[in-house]
Order: C-alpha cells, then sequence, then structure tokens
C-alpha cells in the first residue's frame, strides 16, 4: 500500500511541487543582503583586524619587550628585538608584524601584560606592493596613535568579560 | 513593411535573386538580433530570480539596477584570450562552439510569432525542430572530446547519453501532439489549438506536456539535468577548457536551446500566439482577446521562468536517476498516452477530438 502510495505521489510530482512552493516563497521573502560600502555589518568589540601598538596617555609606548606575544604567536609572524634605553628601562628596538603569516587568532593582544599589542576593527586595509602588510613599529603605533580612542572604546565595553 | 521594400527594390531594378536575398536577410537579422538581447537579459533574469529564492539580491551594481551586467559579462568574454590546449584537436576545438550554437539559432526559422510571421513556413516543420535540435549534442561531443581532457570527456560522454536517451521521450511527446493536431506544421498546430485555454494541448496531452517541458531541461542540459556540467563533480564539463568568446558561444547556445525549447512548448502546448481570454464575455473586443505576439512571448516567459525555478530549486540528478528516469518512466508514460491519442483521435473520443 505504502509503495502505491509513494509511486502515485512520485508519479504526480507532489514533492517536487512542494520544493518549488518553498523556492517561490523565498523570492517574496525579506533580502538579507548587506549593501556593503553603503551599509555595513555591524562588529563587535571583540573583533581581531588590524593590529596596532598602544600607548600611555602620557604618551610612552606600552611595550616592554617582554616578547610572550612573539612566543604565542602560532604563526611566528611576529619579530622582536630589544635593548636598554639611555633612562635604563627595557624597550624594542625592533617590532614587526607579517600581516601575510598573520592569522588573526588574537593570542598576542590575550598574552600581552601590559596591554600593549591590540586587534582594533579595522579591516578594510590593503597592500599594494611586496612588503606593504610587513607592519614594522612604527606603522603599529601609527595605528595605534589614530585609532586609541576606538581601541578603548571597544576595550571598555569588553572589559567585564575578561 | 516587407512587402513595400521589395516594390522599392523591384523600383531600383534589382534582380529578384537578389531581392529575396536582401528580405530573408533582413528578416533572419529581425529574428536574431531580439534573440540574442533575449539571451543577455535571460542571464540577468537568471542571477536576478535566483538570487531573489536564495534570499539575496544579485547583480545590482552595473547600470541602473544592474540593467547593463549582461553587457559587463559579454565585454569581459570579449577580451579574453581564447587559449586552445596544446593537445587539442585544433580544427575540431573551433569548430564545437559553432555546431552548439548553430542548431539554437537555426530552429528559429520555422517558428511562428504569430499567424503570419513565421521566415519559412515549411509543412515539416516538427520534423524540423527535431533534426536540428538533435544537432545540439554534437557539439557537445565534439567540444568534449576536442579537449583532449579527462573531465571535458566524461561530461561530454554524459551529456551524449542523456541527450539521446532524452530525445527519445521528446520525439513521443511531439508524435502526440502531431497526431493531435494532424500537422507537421507549426502554424497549422497552433491553429488546431483555437478556442479557449481548454482547448489547448496541454489539457488533453497533459502527460506529454510535462514529459516534453522535463525532456527539454535535460536537452538543454540545465539543473537538474546538468551533469554534462556538473561543476561540483567534473568542473566544467564540457567545456572547461574554452575560454573567451569560444566559452560565450557555448554559454550563448545554452540560453538560446532555452529560449527556444520555451517558445516550442508554448507553440506545441500552450496555443503560440492565441489568447487565453479568447471567448471570455467582457474582455472579448479587447486587445487582450486577440491573438498576437504578446501571447507568444508571454507563455515562453513562463516556461524561461519555469526553467530558473527548477534551477533554483533541484538539486542535480545522480547519473543513474537521470537514465531510469527518461527510459523507465518518460517513454513508458509517452507510449501509453500515445495510444490513447490514438484512439480518441481515430474514434472521435471525448470533448477535443469529437468529428467536427
Amino acid at each position: 500500500m505504502n509503495a502505491i502510495v509513494r509511486f502515485f505521489k512520485s508519479l504526480f510530482l507532489l514533492e517536487l511541487f512542494r520544493g518549488m512552493g518553498v523556492t517561490g516563497r523565498y523570492m517574496f521573502g525579506r533580502k538579507f543582503t548587506v549593501q556593503y560600502p553603503e551599509e555595513r555589518a555591524p562588529l563587535s568589540p571583540r573583533f581581531r583586524g588590524l593590529h596596532a601598538l598602544r600607548r600611555y596617555p602620557n604618551g610612552e609606548e606600552r611595550c616592554i619587550a617582554c616578547k610572550l606575544c612573539e612566543v604565542i604567536c602560532p604563526a611566528l609572524a611576529i619579530t622582536i628585538e630589544s635593548a636598554q634605553r639611555d633612562d635604563g628601562t627595557r624597550r624594542t628596538t625592533r617590532y614587526e608584524i607579517d600581516l601575510a603569516k598573520c592569522i588573526f587568532c588574537g593570542f598576542c593582544e590575550e598574552s600581552c601584560p601590559v596591554d600593549s599589542i591590540v586587534e582594533t576593527n579595522i579591516y578594510e586595509y590593503h597592500g599594494e606592493k611586496r612588503g606593504d602588510l610587513l607592519m614594522t613599529k612604527e606603522k603599529l603605533l601609527a595605528v595605534g596613535d589614530e585609532y586609541e580612542q576606538q581601541i578603548a572604546a571597544d576595550r571598555e565595553a569588553d572589559a567585564r568579560y575578561r | 513593411m516587407m512587402q513595400s521594400l521589395q516594390t522599392l527594390l523591384q523600383g531600383w531594378g534589382w534582380p529578384i535573386g537578389l531581392q529575396t536575398l536582401l528580405i530573408i536577410l533582413i528578416k533572419i537579422v529581425a529574428i536574431l538580433i531580439p534573440l540574442i538581447l533575449g539571451v543577455a537579459y535571460l542571464t540577468y533574469a537568471e542571477r536576478k530570480i535566483i538570487g531573489y529564492m536564495q534570499v539575496r539580491i544579485g547583480p545590482n551594481r552595473v547600470g541602473p539596477r544592474g540593467w547593463l551586467q549582461p553587457f559587463a559579462d559579454v565585454f569581459k568574454l570579449m577580451f579574453k584570450e581564447i587559449v586552445i590546449p596544446s593537445g587539442a584537436d585544433k580544427g575540431m576545438f573551433l569548430l564545437a562552439p559553432v555546431l552548439s550554437m548553430a542548431p539554437a539559432l537555426a530552429v528559429w526559422a520555422v517558428m511562428p510569432f504569430n499567424d503570419t510571421m513565421v521566415l519559412a513556413n515549411v509543412n515539416a516543420g516538427l520534423l524540423y525542430v527535431l533534426a536540428i535540435g538533435s544537432f545540439g549534442v554534437y557539439g557537445v561531443i565534439i567540444a568534449g572530446w576536442a579537449s583532449n581532457s579527462k573531465y571535458a570527456f566524461l561530461g561530454a560522454m554524459r551529456s551524449a547519453a542523456q541527450m539521446v536517451s532524452y530525445e527519445i521521450a521528446m520525439g513521443f511527446a511531439l508524435v502526440g501532439v502531431l497526431i493531435a493536431a494532424g500537422s507537421l506544421n507549426l502554424g497549422d498546430i497552433v491553429r488546431a489549438q483555437q478556442g479557449g485555454v481548454w482547448h489547448w494541448y496541454w489539457l488533453p496531452l497533459l502527460p506529454l506536456f510535462v514529459v516534453y517541458f522535463i525532456s527539454g531541461v535535460a536537452e538543454t542540459n540545465r539543473a537538474p539535468f546538468d551533469v554534462a556540467e556538473g561543476e561540483s563533480e567534473i568542473v566544467a564539463g564540457f567545456h572547461v577548457d574554452y575560454t573567451g568568446t569560444a566559452f560565450a558561444v557555448f554559454f550563448l547556445a545554452e540560453y538560446a536551446n532555452m529560449i527556444m525549447i520555451s517558445a516550442l512548448t508554448s507553440v506545441l502546448f500552450l496555443g503560440g500566439w492565441l489568447s487565453p481570454f479568447q471567448g471570455i464575455p467582457g474582455v472579448e473586443h479587447t486587445w487582450l482577446a486577440a491573438p498576437s505576439l504578446f501571447w507568444f512571448l508571454a507563455k515562453a516567459c513562463i516556461f524561461l521562468f519555469l526553467y530558473l525555478w527548477f534551477r533554483a530549486t533541484f538539486p542535480r540528478f545522480r547519473y543513474d536517476q537521470i537514465m531510469r528516469l527518461g527510459w523507465k518512466v518518460f517513454i513508458p508514460i509517452t507510449i501509453v498516452w500515445l495510444l490513447l491519442i490514438g484512439a480518441a483521435v481515430t474514434y472521435g473520443i471525448g470533448p477535443w477530438f469529437g468529428k467536427a
């Protein structure tokens, strides 16, 4: 009996019509497209984008060259060299992140004891020639200086959950 | 218009042969240019409609609302290099797209657009359609063979087997129409359906109508019968190795074939240029009830939309399922219905085939 019912169901294409009903309904449904350059999807404060090195409010750079980020980096994208500065503190002389290697896992940010290296919510950047995506210390500090307000606001919003 | 052109040419003293040639050429151009524009906008409609069914918007950047998108695609393809693989048979490789394009265009010669608009009013129109339509498979097979690539060859073999099997069911469906109409001329077939929606052949020949259209989908290698391309299995099937304009010609042929099958279905089963409002009181004397080119195009558009709807809805058939459907379902159904129709016409049974 079941087989007969199945036979007629498939003969009259009933299931196919139901499938077409589904797609036909969706045709008139609300569209979920985000028209990118004009509209943007909302970003979480935890978004992991372009890296930045932060400074203290008095202008002193935060990084103390502990090299925890270099060690934790699973993609070996971070290179650090350090030396003693004239005032006796230890500072980096070289701090580079190769964005071509980076996998944006955020471990560097998590490992940082002084909240120096952070990932901002900037995701629109590009390099036009080889080496453009090798972020040197100067470039990282420049990003940090430019977006400090946004960075601080994001950390603030997420502080409760850290 | 054609008449006045002819008298004008006669006035200029053109020989009669040249006159006819020129007029036929003008008619061909008048059919092909709208057809190719139709193909262009069919690709746009496809992307847009499938986009909508997948709850997204589809192309909307090139020109207002994306209306120039097909031209952007065409120019992109035209400026690309035509790469001929080193192991390929060069002549065959370049012949294949032409062979798949030519039949798709040639069928339009016998297509009746309305009562008088037809390029070649041949008596054996239906036979011509069958014969030319079957040619399309050569383009695909030769393309697959000449590419000298395993994927292309697999795609060609699949599509050859598929097209040959569905040709039979399609042919039987056409025989049904032929028996019912008693003519091979496409115009006469439409005229035989005169008298309102319920006189069109979709009703008395309902199973053949369904079989014909589904076979048509299979014949044009469209989803869910697109094993010849099967991009998830064999990359792009028979046209993996084609680039630039050569690929564009295959693309054009596929869409021209879709339009051709849709137009044929509307001629054979939905009364071509006849109006669905014929004989309905109230609108009887408005343009709606008058048979016209508009109705022909509108009916063809319904089937084109179905093509796109199928593609948005159904997953690809497995190869053995395609063969089973073609040989063990469609052919028996058509044969049984042919017998019924034959009996109904011979003995004048039923409301449609009663002796006039």
